[in-house]
């Protein structure tokens, strides 16, 4: 496969924060329709990766490529999102004092000015696309409660709703089943492979049996790069990676 | 049923009702003013339309903050600075109606520069002589120094408090230049003995009575545009800014954008507030942009119960009525008062009068 | 207040007594005469008054040239209940405040129609001036005596340049020395010598006076009549670049002083900043009562000297750790009251501690009226350091320079090397983690606060000598010491010192071209838009930490 044809594309990118490194000449790229799962211990640089490709903090050096030709680097956050990047933060932030229908309303596709914003309505088109998510994120029933009253689950939910509303090309989900119980980590992992596909998607975890559940290629992120690199078993085989994770 | 309630959809019962208020000054205060024989203990004196008229005008100063602490987070300390100058703008205006009946009856210099011995009008005085102009100036004015004020700030990013420091000092720099005789707006003394607008006499009582209703009606009119915004989706994107602003930016949404838009509108707003207050006060000077008076316009809001709109309105009647009766009555008392308001306000009443009312009802 | 009354009153006890030994000294013979003769100054006429004062010099009394100048300058005064004789600090006052002739200390005040000035004349203020100078000339004081030739070489005459001859051939001090034979020089300037003349002209261009200067620069004039003044042109061209030299020497002085100027309102900025950037900065606390703290720490400063009026000089001393304490506690006070329950909603701790700053405000009025309070400078404060002609700086500003090193060096040293400041800063860079490790996070947070307002306080004992004290004191520092902290960096002490500093500066290098007002306006304006380029300061707090905040 050429450079041409992945969906996200990063390249030798250095963050450092006071002299300490965040990334250190991180280089992966992204597949369309994959689903790649990113581990890696405290301060491995995960969440740095994710708030370079979402525009957040710009790197010391290297390139980010989105898709045919879109460099990141250059982009607002605006542009970003609207270039097709969802992303899904650690904690979960949905907007706490609107309900969970105008929650999903914000999040729909579509104009983002300010002046036509004012004068927007919800087709039916929308109004179906936004009931047929609640069914998908299983909060139906909770449409019109504030985004305040959810439990810690359907907020994170919630949060995968916002993201599927924008339909976004890549979704970076970050620690998408912190907090859930048992039961509903079974239903996000059945959410997230059914994205793959259609959508790429990046998943950043700590819990290890979701990721074997989910994960069709797996990234090991430590101080910054990647040591190592492959499906769940070979990467839980990898020396390197063990001596990380157990300071052996 | 905290279930079914919404912030952006309340139905705005509270603004039927302050609505319904308006209207009914509109109508009793000309009757009660014009009808009623001054002998009749039900007349309202002229004082009494004026006092009403400044409450309103600082309702709708207070309902400009709202707009932005209540809906969009931006705590502005500076608003006062709008506000005044919309009202210098139209005070421009009523100095060069004044033309030969001022002191020194120069037909076109206003008293102060005959006194400073300037020979001619400085440039921006041109075109005041004219009303419309000045009525375009009352806008143009605040409008522009938000939007370049607020173009820089949210642009870089000046948030939070950093953004309510800077708007202090915004007021404090416009304050000390105000004062400056130099800067051609009088000095010290501001514009006063203003004599008439339009051609009618600001000291008759008819035309105190058609200020007060033009406040009134300009005060629907920007609750109405104020409700409109924020139960649009723009006012759902106003929202989700001042809950989570960079989850907010990541929906796409173009935040600084946002931001702009509606703190140059809530200064459009606060500048006419200013244009409708100096023609009836009868005096503007520097001392209107002094830091403090925009921190009390604040606390109108927050004891009112911010993010309501009306409640913004209903504060800043509230605390200025108490403020007119306790400095008359115990002027010892009034900033213990408000001191102490401030300090409860915060801690115990999040939601302000408003937010209490709502409860009980509630219930 | 009762714990405040009763520290209050133990220092006018002590005083007291102290007060009531002093008196029991009796007056020597030579006070005797002294005194006697000053009596005879009441009813004398202006010629008598002129031998009178002769007399008095010859006494020889260590309090002849004060009572002298005080006669001079229109301060010497008697009282006329008892017809007894004072110095008054300030002429035309109300009420006048009292030297004792004799001791030269304080000795209280009195209404001004109580007291009858001994008034002069020009004649009789001419003699004075020579009586003076000459009884200051044998002065075993150099400063007395270099004052004095500085004050005669402003008029000489045949008689105060003979005086100045003799003086010269005895003298030893080389300063002393200098200003004399530049009087000397001056002098010689009008004679007809023209190689004396050049001499002159050589001698007096090494001094930066400005006077020295302005007469040379009349040697370059021409007469009505066409012909140059200064008819040697050898001499002219001498003058004319002594004049040239002199200007460029005062210029390069003028730029030190302005420099000083700038470091002593720097120092002021910093002084009222440092506060806040222990409690914005550190704790994130937006303290809206910050400048009444200060104001606090102002009173306190009033209340201490009213307490110990006779020991006005070591009183700013003492105030300082009441204000300290007095501010600290109010901090204390608020931060367990209102501000603990308010951490992590910055805009309401904003409001709520404004509410704090106006019932202070209210408080103050209501105990000490909403008149200004006058504090007194103490005899060693003012003045000033003359360095030379061209230079001199006065002890006020010199004092708040150092005042506010030392204290900003404390804080830091509080920081560095306390188990307090290692507390403060566990606890503002992970709470959590300081709280699991067992320190007392809530005492922290009283104590933190509590310090930063202390220091508030201690700011306050300052602004009681350059402002007046008044309820409103406060407020007009406010927004320039929140300046100041986000100037340099939330967060950081050192960002704040140099904020400040160049703040101070900057201000001072723009007055004498635009003014004082429009400076200040063009310090905030560029202060904005500083802020838009840098929002996080000079020196911004960094790493991911800082961005989440």
């Amino acid at each position: 496969m050429s450079a041409r044809d992945k969906k996200l594309e990063l390249e030798g990118l250095t963050v450092s924060f006071d002299g300490f490194k965040a990334l250190n000449n991180l280089t992966l790229s992204v597949d369309p329709g994959e689903l790649l799962c990113i581990i890696g211990p405290n301060g491995a640089g995960k969440t740095t990766m994710m708030d370079v490709v979402t525009g957040k903090t710009r790197p010391d050096s290297g390139t980010a490529r989105f898709g045919s030709g879109n460099n990141l680097l250059e982009m607002s956050e605006a542009e970003i999102v609207a270039a097709g990047v969802g992303r899904k933060f650690q904690k979960p932030t949905v907007f706490e004092r609107l309900t969970v229908f105008e929650n999903l309303e914000l999040a729909l596709a579509g104009t983002r000015s300010v002046l036509k914003t004012l004068r927007a309505r919800i087709s039916p088109e929308q109004d179906n696309r936004i009931n047929e998510v609640l069914g998908t994120i299983g909060l139906s029933g909770r449409r019109f409660e504030l985004g305040s009253t959810l439990a810690h689950g359907q907020k994170q939910w919630l949060e995968i709703g916002m993201l599927l509303m924008q339909d976004p090309e890549l979704l970076l989900v970050d620690e998408p089943v912190a907090g859930m119980t048992p039961q509903e980590i079974e239903r996000t992992s059945e959410l997230l492979l059914s994205l793959a596909g259609e959508h790429s998607v990046v998943v950043v975890e700590h819990d290890m049996n979701f990721v074997r559940s989910i994960a069709r290629r797996v990234i090991v992120l430590h101080e910054g790069r990647v040591i190592a690199e492959g499906d769940m078993d070979k990467v839980q085989g990898d020396p390197k990676v063990i001596e990380v994770y157990l300071g052996v | 049923m905290e279930t079914l309630w919404s912030p952006t959809k309340t139905g705005d019962r509270g603004g039927k009702w302050f609505l319904s208020v308006l209207a009914l000054i509109a109508v009793a205060a000309p009757i009660l003013n014009q009808a009623v024989p001054a002998s009749s203990p039900a007349h309202l004196s002229a004082y009494g339309i004026t006092l009403i008229g400044k409450y309103l005008c600082y309702g709708m100063l207070a309902l400009a903050v709202d707009l932005i602490w209540g809906y969009c987070g931006i705590l502005s300390l500076g608003h006062t600075a709008f506000f005044s100058l919309g009202g210098y703008a139209i005070g421009m205006y009523l100095m060069r109606q004044i033309g030969t009946r001022g002191v020194y009856g120069d037909p076109v210099l206003p008293d102060f520069m005959v006194f400073l011995n300037w020979k001619s009008l400085p440039w921006f005085w041109n075109g005041f002589n004219h009303f419309p102009f000045a009525l375009l100036m009352m806008v143009v004015a605040p409008g522009l120094l938000a939007l370049v004020f607020g173009w820089f700030a949210f642009r870089s990013r000046v948030t939070g408090v950093y953004f309510s420091i800077i708007t202090q000092a915004l007021t404090y720099a416009l304050m000390l230049a105000f004062f400056r005789n130099d800067m051609g707006f009088g000095g010290n003394n501001g514009f006063t003995d203003f004599k008439d607008i339009l051609g009618f006499d600001l000291h008759s009582d008819l035309t105190r009575v058609v200020l007060l209703i033009t406040t009134v009606a300009t005060l629907a009119a920007t609750y109405l545009a104020c409700r409109t915004i924020v139960e649009s989706r723009a006012g759902r994107v106003l929202h989700a800014i001042r809950d989570a602003e960079s989850r907010t930016r990541f929906l796409g949404y173009p935040v600084e954008s946002f931001k702009v838009y509606v703190f140059v509108f809530s200064a459009v707003i606060a500048g006419i507030a200013g244009a409708l207050y100096v023609p009836q006060i009868g005096i503007i000077n520097p001392g209107e942009f002094a830091p403090i008076n925009s921190i009390e316009v604040v606390i109108w809001v927050a004891v009112g119960g911010r993010g309501t709109l009306y409640g913004a309105i209903a504060g800043a009647v509230v605390v200025n009525y108490a403020k007119t009766y306790l400095t008359g009555a115990f002027p010892e008392v009034w900033l213990y008062a408000v001191g102490a308001l401030f300090v409860l306000v915060t801690l115990f009443l999040p939601r302000g009068i408003i937010g209490l009312v709502q409860t009980r009802t509630k219930r | 207040m009762r714990r405040f009354s009763m520290g209050g009153q133990w220092p006018l006890v002590l005083l007291l007594a102290v007060a009531s030994v002093t008196r029991i000294y009796a007056q020597s013979p030579k006070d005797a005469a002294f005194l006697s003769v000053l009596g005879e100054l009441r009813e004398a006429s202006y010629s008598d008054k002129a031998s009178i004062a002769e007399r008095l010099s010859q006494t020889g009394h260590s309090s002849v040239r004060v009572v002298l100048t005080a006669l001079l300058e229109d301060r010497l005064y008697y009282r006329n209940s008892d017809q007894k004789v004072f110095v008054v600090k300030t002429a035309d006052a109300d009420p006048l405040a009292l030297i004792d002739p004799l001791s030269l200390k304080a000795a209280g005040s009195a209404p001004a129609d109580g007291m009858t000035k001994i008034g002069t004349n020009n004649s009789l203020r001419h003699t004075l001036k020579m009586t003076v100078a000459h009884f200051s000339l044998g002065s075993a004081d150099a400063a007395v005596r270099l004052d004095a030739v500085h004050e005669m070489s402003l008029s000489l005459d045949e008689e105060t340049v003979a005086l100045l001859r003799k003086r010269l051939a005895v003298e030893t001090n080389s300063g002393v020395r200098k200003e004399i034979s530049i009087a000397l020089a001056l002098s010689t300037l009008d004679g007809s010598d023209s190689r004396a003349r050049l001499q002159a002209v050589a001698t007096l261009s090494d001094s930066v006076s400005q006077d020295v200067r302005n007469r040379l620069a009349l040697l370059l004039d021409k007469s009505p009549d066409g012909t140059f003044v200064e008819s040697d042109a050898k001499v002219r061209q001498a003058a004319a670049a002594a004049v040239e030299s002199i200007d460029r020497w005062r210029t390069f002085y003028s730029d030190i002083q302005t420099l000083f100027f700038g470091l002593s309102l720097g120092s002021v900025l910093v002084l009222i900043a440092i506060g806040l950037a222990i409690t914005f900065g550190v704790m994130g606390v937006i303290n809206m009562a910050h400048g009444e703290l200060m104001m606090l720490g102002a009173y306190t400063t009033y209340v201490v000297q009213t307490a110990m009026p006779e020991h006005i000089g070591i009183s700013i001393l003492v105030a300082i750790p009441a204000a300290f304490a007095v501010s600290g506690l109010m901090g204390v006070l608020m931060e367990r009251t209102i501000i603990r329950y308010l951490y992590g909603r910055p805009l309401e701790t904003l409001l709520a501690t404004f509410g704090v700053s106006l019932l202070l405000q209210q408080l103050v009025r209501s105990i000490f009226t909403a008149l200004n309070r006058s504090v007194i400078t103490p005899d060693w404060m003012s003045g000033e350091l003359k360095l030379n002609d061209a230079l001199s700086i006065t002890y006020n500003r010199l004092y708040i320079v150092i005042f506010t090193l030392i204290v900003f060096s404390a804080i830091v040293a509080v920081f560095k090397r306390t188990r307090l400041g290692l507390d403060i800063r566990a606890v503002s860079q992970n709470r959590a983690m300081a709280k699991a490790m067992g320190i007392r996070t809530e005492w922290v947070d009283a104590m933190t606060f509590g310090l930063g307002a202390g220091i508030a306080g201690v700011a306050g004992v300052a602004l009681s000598q350059l402002t007046n004290v008044g309820p409103d004191l406060g407020q007009s520092y406010i927004i320039d010491s929140f300046m100041v902290v986000v100037f340099g960096g939330v967060g950081n002490l050192w960002g704040s010192l140099i904020g400040g500093m160049s703040m101070g500066v900057t201000n001072k290098l723009l007055e004498p071209w635009i003014g004082a007002v429009l400076a200040k306006i063009f310090v905030l304006v560029a202060l904005i838009l500083f802020i838009q380029v840098r929002p996080r300061g000079l020196f911004p707090p960094r790493g991911r930490a800082a961005e989440d905040k």
